[in-house]
């Protein structure tokens, strides 16, 4: 910092401007370094639309999300999901106006319906029965005579968890 | 009989191999329309060549139409243009284009280059009426009937084969 | 020339192959040494021919040899020569010659490795083997020759997919190949029991090594897979649940199960005709991957070109191994004894827990993939499943899987003694969740979901520590034979132990990059900053370059945090000249506990970009964990029993 005693004694008048000016300039100069501006004009609103469009499907590639393809169709859907959830619609509204166009194939979260519930169903009725299953083998064989089974041998060492 | 849970994964096998067997004579990208037997949707576009004079769906009630998208940028068209020209002279019905996602000079020095199938070309620069047709691809083509459903979604190229059995006998039914 | 020696090489192999998958089998049916004897030649034979072929291939992609219409299709003058290489399984000819390569080297490996086996069993499992090979070759040479002539040649190739052209081209393929491939072996020794019914505890261990070490390729072949897909695709994702990349997992998941079973099968004699149906299970799953990538069933970006008759030879090819295989099993299976005796709640049964737990998460990955073409064949319209249907599906189910391997280890054989297991587990139990708790609190955010996935990892880490503090200073001794006693941890269980760490790192990383992830979408002029988690990330321009086939924009990202400079960014926008697509390059600064990933969308007036920037919290402990896994199985197979060969007499 420029001492303002010290240069008015020492400095013309003209020094002491230019110099002041030169300092000024730098500090716009480094204030023009901006913080950038987010890329869409409504962050929030963005993130809602990003996060709808990630679990559509782009139907031009068909093995992208509409929000990370760059194909026309993809920028246009987005463009509509925007529009739509601006107007304040919502999010099932949106999936609803592309199911009627498109037809399920475009949700990438296939809908609960009869059809599909198999689909979301299975895993869970899977992991049951197969549980189940298990169980009821391991408990039947548990009850049967030891006659059934081989015999341990000597390094069967009974109940040691050191041996692997 | 305890022996028949050994076949499970066999007969689990076979189910599967049915289904990819079927499989192999399925196009996984085709994406077939939900709108088939809905009302097309409305829409009221400018004409290609007449850009002051707009045209609505409504305007085309009472009779059976065919629509078809296409776009100057698009190769495929070209493949399918020499056929839907050859048709639009002999066809019943009027064919209208739907112009999509194009610069409509683009879209005019097409149609003078490689000829005229279209009753009328409707400008959908944006792309809005399209999506609202379900379009994904270019060229799709619709046939539309007089209550103003869509009747039939053709996704690709015409062949001579589609406008033979199947869009053929469609008008027909549909006149008749 | 030489494109016309490759091609006699793939003819001669099928020559050899065909011996070899019949000659050794009848000679180990009828008791023919001189046939069982036969072997071993043919598969040094198989492996001699097919690998001349794989070099005349390469050789005709490194000269450039636009006769080749694989070639034209695959590479270009400009094209430099790792990328060269690589494109000779760029595409599905060549990726079949890959494949068969793997099963040759294979092969070889079984015969080389294979003396401490009973004759006839050696003599079965190359044959089945050859077999296998018989099936590649043939669909090789009748539909997709990678030899095919262009006439006239062309005067410059089409390129190679410049999405491929990356290192990660170069290695991901022959390692997930390597693993596919090396699922066979197994396939091959549990055939060979079947149809000799030895189906023994000895069998047992003669398959887990092979068995371990395939699963190890595999391992790291979807890891570079998924890596590759993160730094290179641009958008930031490691995982798509897309087809293909289900058809790796799946092999995975039943690879993993078997060399569980196998364990179990390998101390108690145990559920042997299970883990012979898991070994068939696993290379069938193999199997099936190769269909859906080539057949035109499933649409995927991994899939190659396609055609109806290359689907109808491998579904034909599918039908006959695997349906032969299930025959076989329906028809031995039934005679195989129940082996020892184990207790309800024991070791065995947490295994065989496990086991049920990764079958059902294959089927459920499986019913996901295939459930589109099903409703479709079946005319009940299109659907499609993508990641929210795998996601929403696949995490729970690996919870319970999480958790017992936490508590399998510990548990003893036969009898687990569930209370005194439950005592000995709560410092795991109890360090888990508050880990968990902090973890978060640290990250800024205490979530229910990730907590629970942290618990899980923290869970393993604990039961690992528990694991090696009973076997280091067990109760009632002094530490002085501590050293001693860790160094007498048999390999086998240390590789446990580092292969289920990395479980758990994976699992950090997983949910540590999905909850805290951050990203910012911003439009940057010259100048202009972007402050992400305290990192601040300043944009200096754009630079245009020259790439030895493609040209470049690439912005000059310098970040720096607290005012002290980190990184500088490098992301490029480049446009390949032979195929004009534009490609996303991002850059990613990577750290042990984050990485700064930055990625260039489009240019907008004023000389302004739009970019990307994100902080991914720990994404690299994901493909640590996996190469943590990695090495455990490496470590588990360095055991000194499996290279003490224990023959038994037929």
């Amino acid at each position: 910092m420029v001492n303002a005693r010290l240069s008015a004694r020492f400095l013309p008048t003209w020094w002491r401007a230019l110099a002041l000016s030169a300092v000024l300039a730098c500090a716009a100069g480094a204030g023009l370094a901006n913080e950038a501006a987010p890329a869409s004009a409504d962050p929030a609103l963005e993130a809602r639309v990003m996060k709808l469009s990630s679990e559509l499907r782009c139907l031009v590639c068909q093995n992208q999300t509409i929000a990370d393809s760059h194909a026309e169709l993809a920028v246009d859907l987005r463009r509509q999901v925007r529009e739509m959830l601006q107007a304040g619609q919502s999010d099932q509204q949106v999936i609803d106006f592309m199911t009627a166009r498109y037809g399920d194939f475009v949700l990438y979260r296939p809908p609960f319906k009869p059809l599909t519930a198999l689909l979301w169903v299975g895993p869970a009725v899977m992991v049951v029965v197969g549980l189940g299953t298990l169980f009821v083998v391991l408990r039947r064989r548990s009850r049967l005579a030891d006659a059934a089974f081989e015999a341990d041998n000597a390094d069967d060492a009974p109940n040691d968890p050191h041996l692997s | 009989m305890k022996h028949l849970r050994y076949l499970v994964p066999l007969g689990i096998l076979l189910v599967l191999l049915y289904f990819l067997r079927a499989g192999l004579s399925l196009n996984p990208r085709e994406v077939p329309s939900p709108l088939i037997g809905k009302p097309a949707p409305a829409f009221s576009l400018a004409r290609l060549d007449q850009p002051a004079v707009r045209i609505a769906k409504d305007d085309l009630r009472g009779k059976v139409w065919i629509l078809n998208v296409w776009a100057s940028w698009c190769v495929a068209c070209r493949q399918e243009h020499p056929l839907l020209v050859a048709y639009s002279k002999t066809a019943q019905v009027p064919i209208y284009g739907l112009n999509y996602k194009d610069e409509p000079a683009a879209g005019l020095k097409w149609l003078a280059d490689f000829g005229n199938p279209y009753t009328a070309s409707l400008a959908d620069r944006d792309g809005r009426v399209g999506i609202d047709f379900g379009v994904y691809g270019v060229p799709e083509t619709f046939v539309i009937d007089g209550e103003g459903v869509i009747r039939y979604k053709h996704i690709g190229p015409l062949t001579p084969e589609v406008l033979r059995d199947t869009i053929d006998p469609l008008l027909k039914q549909l006149h008749g | 020339m030489i494109p016309e020696i490759g091609h006699f090489s793939l003819w001669l192999a099928l020559g050899i192959a065909l011996v070899m998958g019949a000659v050794p089998l009848a000679g180990a049916q009828s008791g023919r040494a001189d046939w069982m004897a036969l072997a071993r030649p043919l598969a040094y034979a198989l492996f001699f021919c097919v690998a001349l072929a794989f070099g005349c291939l390469v050789s005709a992609f490194v000269n450039h040899d636009f006769s080749v219409a694989y070639v034209v299709s695959n590479s270009n003058t400009a094209l430099p020569l790792q990328y060269r290489i690589a494109g000779v399984w760029g595409g599905h000819e060549g990726s079949l010659l890959l494949w068969v390569q793997m099963l040759a080297l294979w092969t070889v490996a079984v015969a080389l490795f294979s003396r401490h086996l009973p004759q006839a069993v050696a003599a079965r499992i190359l044959s089945v083997m050859g077999l296998v090979a018989v099936g590649f070759l043939l669909f090789m040479l009748l539909t997709s020759n990678p030899f095919d002539r262009l006439f006239p040649a062309a005067l410059e190739g089409r390129d190679l997919n410049p999405l491929l052209q990356d290192p990660g081209m170069v290695i991901h393929p022959p390692m997930l190949y390597m693993g596919y491939v090396g699922f066979s072996v197994a396939f091959a020794f549990a055939i060979a029991a079947l149809i000799g019914g030895n189906l023994d505890a000895h069998w047992a261990r003669w398959t887990r090594p092979w068995t371990t070490v395939a699963w190890v390729f595999l391992t790291i072949g979807i890891a570079l897979g998924s890596s590759w897909a993160y730094y290179e695709l641009g958008w930031g994702g490691w995982w798509f649940w897309d087809p293909v990349e289900n058809a790796s997992l799946m092999p995975w998941l039943l690879g993993t199960a078997l060399i569980h079973s196998l364990a179990v099968t390998e101390k108690r004699n145990s559920f042997k005709s299970w883990t012979v149906l898991l070994a068939i299970l696993a290379f069938s799953f193999s199997l099936l991957g190769t269909f859906l990538v080539r057949s035109g069933v499933l649409s995927s970006v991994h899939a190659f070109a396609t055609d109806p008759t290359r689907g109808q030879f491998i579904l034909a090819f599918l039908a006959v191994v695997i349906g032969g295989s299930f025959s076989l099993y329906a028809w031995r299976a039934p005679d195989v004894g129940i082996g020892k005796r184990f207790g309800l709640w024991s070791k065995e049964s947490s295994l065989l827990a496990n086991n049920v737990l990764l079958l059902v998460a294959a089927l459920a990955v499986m019913l996901g993939t295939l459930y589109p073409l099903v409703l479709d064949a079946l005319g009940l319209g299109k659907i499609s499943v993508g990641p929210p249907y795998f996601d929403a599906v696949f995490m729970p189910l690996m919870a319970p899987t999480v958790f017992l391997m936490g508590i399998g280890p510990l548990a003893r054989w036969k009898d687990a003694q569930l209370p005194a297991l439950a005592l000995r587990l709560r410092w795991a139990a109890g360090v888990a969740v508050l880990a968990a708790l902090l973890t978060g609190w640290l990250a800024g955010e205490v979530r229910p979901v990730s907590t629970l996935g942290l618990v899980m990892a923290f869970w393993i880490m604990g039961s690992v520590a528990t694991d090696l503090w009973g076997r280091v200073h067990p109760q009632g001794t002094d530490w002085a034979q501590a050293g001693a006693r860790l160094r007498q941890v048999p390999r086998a269980l240390a590789g446990m132990m580092v292969a289920h760490l990395g479980i758990a790192v994976f699992c950090i990383g997983v949910v540590m990059v999905k909850t805290y992830e951050v990203e910012s979408d911003v439009k940057m002029a010259v100048g202009d900053t972007t402050t992400v988690r305290g990192y601040t990330f300043r944009f200096d321009g754009i630079k245009e370059l020259q790439g030895p086939n493609y040209v470049a924009a690439q912005g000059q990202m310098q970040v720096s945090k607290d005012g002290r400079p980190v990184a500088e960014l490098h992301p490029e926008k480049r446009i390949y000249r032979v195929q004009q697509n534009p490609m996303t390059e991002a850059a990613i600064d990577a750290g042990l506990t984050r990485d700064l990933y930055v990625s260039m969308g489009e240019a907008v007036d004023g000389g302004a970009w739009i970019v990307r920037v994100y902080v991914k919290p720990f994404i690299n402990w994901i493909w640590g964990g996996c190469l943590l896994m990695a090495l455990g199985g490496l470590l588990a197979i360095s055991d000194r029993r499996y290279r003490r060969g224990q023959g038994v007499a037929p």
